[in-house]
């Protein structure tokens, strides 16, 4: 016990000292993790069926964005006009990807399934084919080595918080994610679309005798969840760079966040994915960097085990 | 424009275009990130020939296939349904020769004696280490995975994880891990394969006894991790596993039961009997199992969970049964893999792997063993076939587009697979015959069909 005491007293004390900067770490991976959460949520409401792409999804949204960084960033650094100019037409690139290719997912392995009034394991089955089949063909065609993408910013310290350096890259993950959350929001709560989603979440069967296209909403609410997996695809990519197996584990955390805050609920796909990310980020301290993953995933088990309903609860279309 | 591209004939050439140009991608040549339009343009421009008889660009050769596509799709929309009957028509009568009990047991007999004999009918070194590694070791892995996924219709994504404790058993029991073996004593690897296969199934219940409560996609996403954890472990724990540098030094099998003296050396034949021994083994407790009290308890959770639970089947106890006889096979087949090869290395166990053991599964039939066997042979052969040589310009790593496209295809065309368990087709069909007859769905489904 005197060990384990020691150890955890000195970890502690590194906590204390390093606080702060893996608090803010850990909010933007955490805002990430939302953003791509919000896709699981989104397609669990009007399908009850995980999207096993989504991984893809996402991938496919740090490639577009990493093939315009590329082709536009030079080498000196941009002026703070053309960096922020950059940055918006990365994220639409990402999120155009992102949305293209959730079409092209529900078109091909979801609806021809629907039609056909499948069993849930077909579904389970065709979409982890298409993750399989797309980042491999990504790896083809692209290559097989992760590079980094050119950064169309300059990443200093914007300025401190308790005398942690805030980064830029922080900053822009910050600003894209709450204007898209609350965008999102928005659209959900208020407009005729998001009123559609959440009819057909709530019922679909009624939804579609009062009038609710059902494919088309369902198509869209996939085109939707793509755009934000996709932005943050780019966002990603800005921080990490691209591979193509780079959706494989942010996808997996997302949808430990998805189920932390409750599945099939919009702010608990958010909240969720700020307390997986600090979490994550404080954690580091304790264990290893390779059992990070560990730790994101121990969380998930225990919350399905425990609470399956999540913090916030599956609010099925409920509100936002 | 709308109107003539809703028409039945335009649409399926276009979908049949659109389908033909993603097989055009898939087999052309590879792109990089420094020219990602390479690969693109290569597939589409290349020139290419057509068994000899004419060159010409890639487009064009698979233009003129896809137009024969649509040929064959049209025509077989109009006849298909004749031609089938046609089909039964002649079929009912071999079909209910085969079905008889004798000629069942002469064609598994035979089957048999050809599994007996290849070795001496196939003489290329190649293609027997092939039969040992990457077809006996994956029939083995296939038809414990068909008892979760067939037989349970669990989703298991981390099957690769009871292949690997299975491995790294082997590696424990014969002392080649840092970790001592079983009271400091090494053991013959011969002796691992009980071991292996008593650690694989307990740990099938303890993963199981707590997950296997979860609905089915989630047990999905949570095998998957789990098979993930396993490999971090495996990879990390120096001073249990000896981390990524894998295992080295695992003795070859033998046998000293007095007369008995046996030891399976560098050859690869000797292997493929051991394999064939419990291949057989397996096989005929999975399919007395399929059909006893226990195959029956897994077929009635699979179609209808709350009613199976309602007629006093414990649903959980049978789901941690699955979980735990399906590993059984993979506990063997990861002994044989690390005895044979003398090393393993944690980052051959990878999801991909799973995958790839769950392709198997869905190709031959999810429940269908002779299904299930059949895939597995027919799809590591293939696989076997492309690596061994230049066919195409196939690379490897394009293995996994080639298994993912299939995934997909599977489930959209024939998801009962190629040998169709009897029971499982029977359950696809009614789901579906209840969907026609709902007036309701038919509302759900728009009419754009």
């Amino acid at each position: 016990m005197g060990a384990f005491g020691h150890y955890l007293l000195a970890h502690l004390d590194t906590l204390k000292h390093e606080f702060w900067a893996l608090f803010v770490g850990g909010v933007a991976n955490g805002l990430l993790y939302g953003m791509i959460a919000v896709g699981y949520t989104l397609v669990y409401g009007v399908l009850r069926l995980i999207n096993f792409a989504h991984s893809e999804i996402f991938m496919a949204g740090g490639f577009a964005g990493y093939f315009v960084m590329k082709a536009l960033v030079g080498a000196s650094a941009p002026s703070a006009f053309a960096s922020v100019g950059l940055i918006v037409l990365g994220i639409v690139a990402g999120g155009v990807a992102g949305a293209v290719m959730a079409a092209l997912l529900e078109r091909v392995a979801y609806r021809t399934l629907r039609r056909r009034n499948a069993p849930r394991l077909a579904y389970l089955i065709s979409a982890i084919g298409a993750s399989y089949f797309l980042f491999n063909l990504a790896g083809k065609e692209f290559g097989h080595i992760a590079v980094s993408t050119p950064q169309p910013y300059i990443n200093h310290a914007v300025f401190h918080i308790f005398g942690a350096p805030v980064l830029m890259y922080y900053i822009i993950i910050l600003i894209a994610g709450v204007i898209m959350f609350i965008a999102l929001d928005r659209l959900v709560a208020k407009t005729r679309l998001g009123r559609g989603i959440r009819a057909v979440a709530q019922d679909a069967e009624t939804a579609s005798l009062m009038g609710v296209n059902i494919d088309r909403t369902i198509a869209i609410t996939f085109i939707v969840g793509g755009a934000l997996g996709g932005a943050a695809g780019f966002l990603f990519a800005m921080g990490t760079g691209v591979v193509y197996t780079m959706g494989f584990v942010p996808a997996l955390k997302a949808f430990t966040a998805a189920v932390l805050g409750g599945i099939g609920n919009l702010r608990g796909a958010m909240i969720g994915g700020l307390i997986l990310g600090v979490f994550e980020g404080l954690c580091v301290v304790f264990v290893q960097a390779a059992y990070i993953d560990v730790v994101a995933f121990g969380i998930l088990v225990l919350v399905l085990l425990v609470r399956p309903t999540g913090i916030l609860g599956e609010r099925l279309g409920r509100s936002a | 424009m709308t109107e003539l591209l809703a028409k039945p004939p335009l649409r399926r050439l276009l979908i049949t275009i659109a389908v033909v140009a993603v097989i055009e991608l898939m087999t052309g040549p590879p792109g990089s990130n420094t020219a990602p339009t390479a690969g693109f343009k290569g597939s589409f421009a290349e020139h290419a020939s057509f068994f000899g008889l004419f060159r010409t660009q890639r487009w064009v050769l698979f233009l003129f296939l896809a137009l024969v596509g649509w040929g064959i799709v049209m025509v077989w929309m109009t006849n298909g349904p004749r031609v089938r009957v046609t089909l039964n028509k002649w079929l009912v009568v071999p079909r209910k020769f085969t079905s008889t009990r004798p000629v069942r047991w002469g064609v598994l007999g035979a089957l048999l004696v050809v599994a007996v004999l290849l070795p001496h009918i196939i003489n290329s070194p190649f293609w027997q280490a092939a039969m040992v590694e990457q077809i006996a070791v994956y029939v083995l892995l296939a038809i414990g995975l068909n008892v979760v996924v067939g037989f349970a219709g669990l989703l298991d994504l981390g099957y690769v994880a009871f292949y690997l404790i299975g491995a790294y058993t082997a590696a424990w029991v014969t002392g080649a891990l840092p970790l001592p073996p079983l009271f400091n004593h090494a053991l013959n690897p011969f002796w691992a394969i009980p071991i292996a296969i008593a650690l694989v199934m307990i740990t099938g219940i303890l993963l199981g006894a707590p997950t296997l409560r979860l609905r089915g996609d989630y047990l999905a996403i949570v095998t998957l991790g789990f098979g993930e954890i396993v490999t971090i472990f495996a990879n990390n724990l120096y001073g249990i596993t000896d981390g990524s540098l894998g295992s080295k030094l695992i003795p070859h099998p033998s046998i000293h039961l007095g007369p008995l003296k046996y030891v399976w050396g560098l050859k690869p034949v000797p292997y493929y009997y051991l394999a064939l021994g419990f291949v057989v083994l397996f096989l005929i407790v999975f399919s007395l199992l399929e059909h006893s009290r226990v195959g029956r308890a897994w077929t009635a959770i699979r179609e209808d969970e709350v009613a199976a639970e309602s007629v006093g089947i414990n649903p959980l106890k049978y789901k941690v049964m699955a979980f735990a006889i399906g590993a059984a096979s993979a506990g063997f087949a990861g002994v044989l893999t690390a005895s044979q090869s003398n090393f393993i290395f944690p980052s051959s166990f990878t999801l991909t792997f799973s995958i790839n053991i769950l392709v198997l599964v869905i190709l031959g039939g999810m429940g269908s063993i002779a299904g299930v066997v059949l895939g597995a042979i027919l799809i590591q052969t293939v696989t076997e076939w492309l690596n061994n040589g230049q066919h195409w310009g196939y690379q490897p790593s394009d293995l996994y587009i080639y298994l993912g496209a299939l995934l997909i295809v599977m489930m959209i065309f024939r998801p009962a697979g190629l040998i169709p368990s009897k029971r499982r087709k029977r359950e696809i069909l009614l789901s579906e015959a209840d969907h026609e007859n709902s007036h309701m769905d038919e509302v759900l489904l728009g009419d754009d069909t």
